[in-house]
């Protein structure tokens, strides 16, 4: 089990003929994805360099392909649009990797995806989304998993690979921490359900309480690590959900206690407006919720090791 | 991206909103035509205001009244020639450039409204009330019953209902009433359509009655506009209006190559990937006892000059005293931080310790390349994990 995706998730790409488009819809072949082709105006009826079709709508992709998610690498001028065709089109969940959808865009499309019943929208501005597969006899080669978005997928342990035989959940509004907690819980012999990258923008599809709530009622899942930083009030929402509804243990990082009032880092949802956004005000919020809360970045996988009570040495 | 106080209320005017008369000023002989201007419209007072994207203006002694063109020029020359300090500034102060000359209205009742973001409902919101004039912030906090709030639905826009209910919750009455909500309706289009991030209008004044006006006028005095960085590609007029002496000139340089840099006070120069691991990576410094010097994301496509270019941005802060590298690689690939590095070490030269921490894709690759070229970067050390090259860093600046 896992949440949103898994190895029999068809997945098309919006934009698979553009640079970044190409790049990671090879990546996720190469992972073990089940890639089925994507879209691209005025390309329709040809291939890509993987062989897969190409599409002139995602209308056409869906009713040729049996597809239920794409991988959005539209640019941010178009990626509005290119998530509301998807889900026009039939697609259930959609990853929006793009980087610079303006706000405003973002308002309407949230509102008008209301519309569609059982879409989940993931970002945009995020890593994606994986549900890692086995190993196989080779070296960095997976299969059984489901990689839509441009993390690196070796560094995600499946379940069964793991030494512990225990897999968390991750729920991050960033790309690279992410890959940093994987990274660490796989060190120290932790699997991982699903990974998910929710993106770094202020207005966004699913956030911290939806996928809390997936992972609370997934049996793969035994532990959440959840990412958030400084900017908005979903961690501090997510706080009072958890206190509320959450039956697992829950660890937490919030990046940005350093950060200076009134100045964005980098995000567009990472600046601090108040006095509640800010990283002190969430981990408050989070431990007062029985949330286990790490100050240093360095310990999201020794902490997540602890709460499910495995002790493994560190696998170098 | 931010604008000065002269350049909203030009968009507000142009939105159809009433401001203000007055007038843009760079030299004091400017200040007395502007006066006689805003005189001549009626006004039996002008305000010299200066324009820099700081508040605290006024206690500084950079906003003063005045009733005639010789004593504005009197404070433009000042303020022209003075640098202004506020809590909100550099400790230096801000160099004044531009002035505002305007006609300073009388003031019966002042009132905020502002268009800006609800992330938790995901709508644009108006924010109103009758505590105009002061700290916005400090009345939310302390009288939070004083502020009033209304969605506004995403497809809908603000309603005429909706502004007619808030300006009648302001205490507004009849001519006035339909004027404040024609202005909130008018400043909610001009938020979406320009993709603001905040439209602030403090004070909105109504004015005393007079002859012309028996039950007062509503008119706009001061403004604060914010805009989406991203939303610029369409909106040329706005780009515009940027003001680059605004900006920190590191962090300008930053933004042409594709690399987000905020300048903080500490020592220990960052060089990251990602936004979120850039503030955990000097959150982890600072809990081992160190200081950042800035945070700098150089983003997942940036090529080897740009992480050149973040090199030299870095180490340009005489402050410095080490750097360290923390790259999870996914998209960027480990081995072009490392190639980035080798050229960096050559063109701009390390005299301060480097701790350098890289992970992910091609990271054994990267390794190679730095331990081949470790004689020509002696003040390099390599770290295992985050917690190894904090400790390591934090430790090589004492």
């Amino acid at each position: 089990m896992s949440i949103l995706v898994d190895g029999k998730t068809k997945v098309i790409c919006q934009g698979i003929t553009g640079t970044a488009g190409a790049f990671h819809t090879k990546g996720c072949l190469a992972y073990g994805t089940r890639m089925v082709g994507g879209t691209s105006p005025g390309k329709g009826g040809h291939s890509d360099g993987n062989g897969l079709p190409i599409f002139e709508t995602v209308h056409e992709a869906v009713k040729s392909t049996g597809a239920t998610a794409s991988m959005i690498f539209v640019p941010p001028p178009y990626a509005g649009d290119a998530i509301l065709e998807a889900a026009d089109g039939g697609i259930k969940v959609i990853c929006a990797i793009t980087e610079g959808v303006p706000i405003q865009d973002m308002v309407r499309v949230r509102a008008q995806l209301d519309r569609y019943a059982g879409v989940s929208l993931i970002g945009p501005n995020c890593p994606g989304v994986i549900t890692p597969g086995r190993k196989t006899a080779q070296a960095n080669v997976f299969t059984g998993g489901c990689k839509i978005g441009i993390m690196p997928g070796y560094i995600h342990t499946h379940r069964l690979d793991s030494p512990t035989g225990k897999a968390v959940g991750i729920i991050s509004r960033s790309g690279t921490l992410t890959y940093e907690a994987v990274w660490q819980c796989s060190r120290h012999g932790l699997g991982q359900s699903t990974c998910v990258g929710i993106g770094g923008d202020p207005i966004k599809g699913l956030d911290f309480i939806d996928v809390l709530s997936l992972f609370n009622d997934d049996a793969d899942t035994d532990a959440v690590v959840m990412i958030g930083e400084i900017g908005g009030a979903a961690e501090i929402e997510a706080a009072h959900w958890i206190k509320a509804h959450m039956r697992k243990p829950v660890v937490a990082f919030i990046a940005g206690a350093a950060a200076p009032k009134g100045k964005r880092m980098g995000h567009a949802g990472a600046i601090i407006g108040g006095a509640d956004d800010t990283a002190q005000a969430k981990m408050a919020a989070l431990r007062a919720a029985g949330v286990t809360v790490v100050e240093t970045p360095a310990e999201m996988g020794t902490s997540a090791a602890l709460v499910l009570g495995v002790e493994v040495p560190v696998v170098v | 991206m931010k604008i000065h106080e002269y350049q909203a209320r030009q968009l507000l005017r142009d939105a159809g909103i009433p401001v203000t008369t007055g007038r843009m000023i760079q030299s004091p002989a400017e200040a007395a035509p502007a006066a006689r201007e805003a005189i001549a419209k009626g006004a039996s007072l002008v305000v010299v205001k200066a324009q820099v994207h700081a508040g605290g203006r006024g206690k500084a002694g950079f906003v003063k009244l005045v009733n005639d063109p010789d004593a504005a020029v009197k404070a433009a020359a000042w303020m022209l020639s003075n640098r202004m300090i506020s809590p909100q500034t550099p400790a230096e102060g801000l160099e004044v450039r531009r002035l505002l000359v305007a006609e300073a209205v009388d003031i019966a009742r002042e009132f905020y409204v502002a268009v800006t973001l609800d992330r938790a409902r995901r709508t644009n919101t108006l924010i109103a009330s009758a505590e105009g004039g002061v700290e916005i912030e400090q009345v939310a906090h302390e009288r939070p019953e004083a502020i009033i709030k209304q969605a506004i639905d995403p497809l809908s826009g603000l309603q005429p209902f909706q502004a007619r209910a808030i300006g009648l919750k302001l205490g507004l009455r009849g001519r006035p009433l339909a004027q404040a909500a024609d202005v909130m309706r008018r400043l909610v289009s001009l938020t979406i359509e320009k993709d603001a991030a905040l439209a602030e209008i403090n004070p909105l004044v109504l004015t005393p009655p007079d002859q012309a006006h028996p039950e007062g006028r509503i008119v706009a005095v001061d403004a604060k506009f914010s805009f989406d960085d991203n939303a610029l590609f369409r909106h040329p007029d706005l780009e515009a209006m940027f003001d680059p002496s605004e900006e920190n000139t590191a962090e300008l340089r930053a933004h042409e190559f594709g690399l987000s840099y905020v300048a903080l006070d500490g020592n220990i120069g960052c060089l990251v990937n990602g936004a979120g691991l850039a503030m955990a990576t000097m959150d982890i410094i600072k809990l081992h006892g160190g200081e950042p010097a800035n945070f700098l994301d150089v983003g997942g496509s940036a090529d080897e000059e740009a992480v050149a270019q973040a090199f030299r941005i870095i180490l340009a802060d005489d402050r410095v005293k080490g750097v360290l590298v923390n790259i999870f690689g996914g998209i960027m690939q480990c081995d072009r931080i490392a190639r980035a590095i080798v050229g960096a070490a050559k063109s701009v030269g390390f005299r301060v310790p480097l701790v350098v921490r890289l992970e992910g894709t091609n990271v054994d690759q990267a390794k190679l390349i730095l331990e081949g070229a470790r004689a020509d970067i002696p003040t390099m050390q390599t770290a295992s994990d985050l917690a190894d090259a904090a400790e390591r860093i934090v430790k090589a600046v004492r």
